[in-house]
């Protein structure tokens, strides 16, 4: 389970939809079979009708339920784009390209790997690709810990949906869900050493994260969300510096281990 | 049966749609969405006698029907591109151009001299008009002197199909036109994309690391349509249309003001396959209007 499927245009159905203030679950099917997605791969959206969003809108995939061919993209309402995919009403249609990206790279399973402590930190919107991770991992024999972090309640989605695959911790900066302050500074850090982090969220949070992965010589993979146009290569806008000098973020990222990049 | 083929001198299309530079990878990119073979031509992306880095992120900002890039001519330069990506790309079966580009004179004859060595490369795409590059680029593009200097250099050790893309950043496009057509050129691509400037109000800061950049998408299209229509009617050789093209009708509107062939930018990164849209809905509006040969469009506009 490493290779990467053709990249397809495909036609979606919105057939659900769970809404918030700020975000929304939106459940995708499609009449043709999904192909094989992987965990931190990502779909470029259409945003139909629109002067203001003529470009694709990157997406990390939340959920994929091949044998429906059903798939799930959780959205923050930041701007015009989201905004107006968030608003869709149901059984309406929505273009996608994907699988598009790279992946988390998954540990072998439990029983060989011997790895204990599997944290996965998501800020915000950034949760949005660990709940496919965490469901991966479970199927390897994990039991991960995702670590997640907001503003304030609001923004800790689907803990549900993360109960069923590992245990739940959470920061928020206000307090009014689990631990106050920043997800760095979350007492099961300091109370375990992880073998393995996995991190997406605003990038001074993954900084920050990464630059504890680093003090603690902890394996540590982040996933980037650089703008992007294209979102399959042919454009080279979405750029990161890393050791072999510029890559594009769309296909050898989102994911990168933290060593390969210059932060 | 319509004839879909074109002819830019002795360079021979099947069909007048080509693939713009920098939008379109080295065609690679965009094998699991279509056949390159439905098309006339690609041309990969910019490439450089020495490797560059390009410019710093963010190098993209989107704008209203549009964007505005400032990639700067990030390739690994012209050896690399000989070694490791002609043999990967060379046995595409359609015309694959190379889109050359320079800080000095010296610079695009050499990479121009080392491309022709390539016997699956049938054309080079100069491109004098890169507003993202500090040295050279867009300066060649927009002085009639030194345009005319580059192109008469590399004219001088180029034998295959020399297409030379203008820029739009200039007052009077006909006379940069006129002035390639001089010295040899064998056609004319246009428009490369617009000087442009985008801000974050709340940030108060430039969206590009470069504060300018080039915009493209469909927000250009009657800029480039009314430059292709005054280049047309200047010049003798065949003019390349694109600025905006993102369907069919878009297409045929480049035609009938004067384009043999036309190239699609932009829009790929939408519609991966809607070159060969175009392709397929420029063979049905011949039939619809009853064309034997695509070419028949050609500066076909009505205007009494
Ligand atoms: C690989 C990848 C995966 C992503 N996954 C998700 C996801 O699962 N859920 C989700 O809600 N969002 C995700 N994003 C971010 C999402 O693409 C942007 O928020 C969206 O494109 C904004 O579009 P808009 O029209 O709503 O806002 P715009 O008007 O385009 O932007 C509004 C504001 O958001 C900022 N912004 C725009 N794009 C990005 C970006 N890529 N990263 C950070 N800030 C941005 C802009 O600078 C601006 O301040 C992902 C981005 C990438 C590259
Ligand atoms: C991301 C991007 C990169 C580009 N890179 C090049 C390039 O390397 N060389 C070149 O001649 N034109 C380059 N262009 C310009 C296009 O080839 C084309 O001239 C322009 O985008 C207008 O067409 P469009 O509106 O259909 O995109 C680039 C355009 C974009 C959007
Ligand atoms: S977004 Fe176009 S190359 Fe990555």
């Amino acid at each position: 389970m490493s290779s990467i499927a053709n990249k397809q245009v495909l036609d979606f159905i919105l057939y659900e939809k769970e809404e918030w203030p700020n975000s929304a679950l939106m459940k995708f099917k499609t009449t043709e079979s999904l192909p094989e997605i992987l965990p931190g791969q990502f779909v470029q959206v259409k945003v139909e009708d629109s002067p203001q969003t003529y470009l694709r809108r990157p997406l990390s995939v939340n959920y994929i339920d091949r044998e429906n061919s059903c798939l799930w993209l959780l959205v923050q309402k930041v701007g015009p784009g989201t905004r107006k995919l968030a608003a869709l009403a149901l059984n309406s249609k929505v273009n996608m390209i994907l699988p598009l990206g790279n992946f988390f790279s998954l540990p072998e399973p439990k029983k060989e790997s011997g790895l204990q402590n599997i944290v996965l930190i998501g800020g915000g919107i950034g949760t949005a690709p660990l709940l496919l991770l965490g469901k991966s991992l479970h199927e390897l024999g994990y039991l991960p810990h995702f670590l997640l972090g907001g503003r304030s309640a609001a923004d800790i989605l689907q803990v549900e949906q993360f109960r069923v695959y590992g245990k739940v911790f959470i920061t928020t900066q206000d307090g009014t869900l689990g631990e106050q302050g920043l997800v760095t500074e979350h007492s099961i850090l300091k109370e375990m050493q992880p073998d393995r982090i996995y991190c997406c969220g605003p990038k001074p949070m993954m900084q920050a994260v990464a630059s504890l992965a680093k003090k603690r010589n902890c394996w540590c993979e982040v996933s980037l969300e650089n703008l992007m146009a294209c979102g399959f290569g042919a454009c080279l806008c979405c750029v990161e510096k890393t050791d072999k000098g510029h890559v594009c973020t769309c296909t050898e990222g989102p994911v990168f281990n933290i060593n390969q990049l210059l932060w | 049966m319509v004839d879909l083929s074109v002819q830019l001198k002795a360079l021979r299309l099947k069909n007048p749609v080509m693939t713009a530079s920098g939008t379109f990878g080295y065609g690679e990119e965009y094998l699991d969405f279509m056949d390159l073979s439905r098309i006339g031509g690609i041309i990969v992306k910019g490439t450089t006698i020495r490797s560059r880095e390009g410019n710093d992120y963010p190098r993209m900002a989107e704008t209203a029907s549009g964007m505005l890039n400032a990639v700067g001519l990030q390739n690994k330069g012209v050896d690399y591109f000989v070694k490791n990506i002609y043999p990967r790309i060379c046995d595409f079966d359609t015309n694959v151009l190379v889109n050359v580009s320079g800080s000095t004179v010296e610079d695009y004859v050499q990479a121009a001299e080392i491309i022709q060595e390539l016997d699956k490369i049938p054309g080079i795409e100069l491109n004098v008009s890169c507003p993202n590059v500090k040295a050279g680029g867009m300066a060649f593009g927009v002085s009639a002197k030194a345009l005319c200097q580059v192109v008469k250099e590399v004219r001088a050790v180029y034998k295959k199909h020399l297409m030379l893309k203008l820029s739009p950043n200039v007052t009077d496009i006909t006379e940069l036109a006129k002035t390639a057509e001089d010295q040899g050129a064998d056609s004319l691509s246009l428009i490369n994309t617009l000087l442009g400037m985008s801000i974050d109000a709340e940030k108060q800061r430039p969206k590009l690391s470069t504060i300018t950049g080039g915009l493209s998408g469909p927000c250009v299209k009657p800029v480039a349509l009314r430059m292709v229509w005054q280049t047309y009617k200047a010049v003798k050789i065949p003019v390349v249309g694109m600025g905006g093209i993102s369907n069919t009708a878009d297409a045929i509107e480049f035609m009938l003001a004067g384009a043999s062939a036309i190239q699609v930018g932009t829009a790929n990164f939408i519609d991966p396959a809607v070159s060969v849209t175009i392709a397929e809905g420029i063979e049905d509006y011949c039939q619809r209007h009853g064309l034997k040969s695509a070419q028949e469009l050609t500066g076909a506009l009505k205007i009494d």
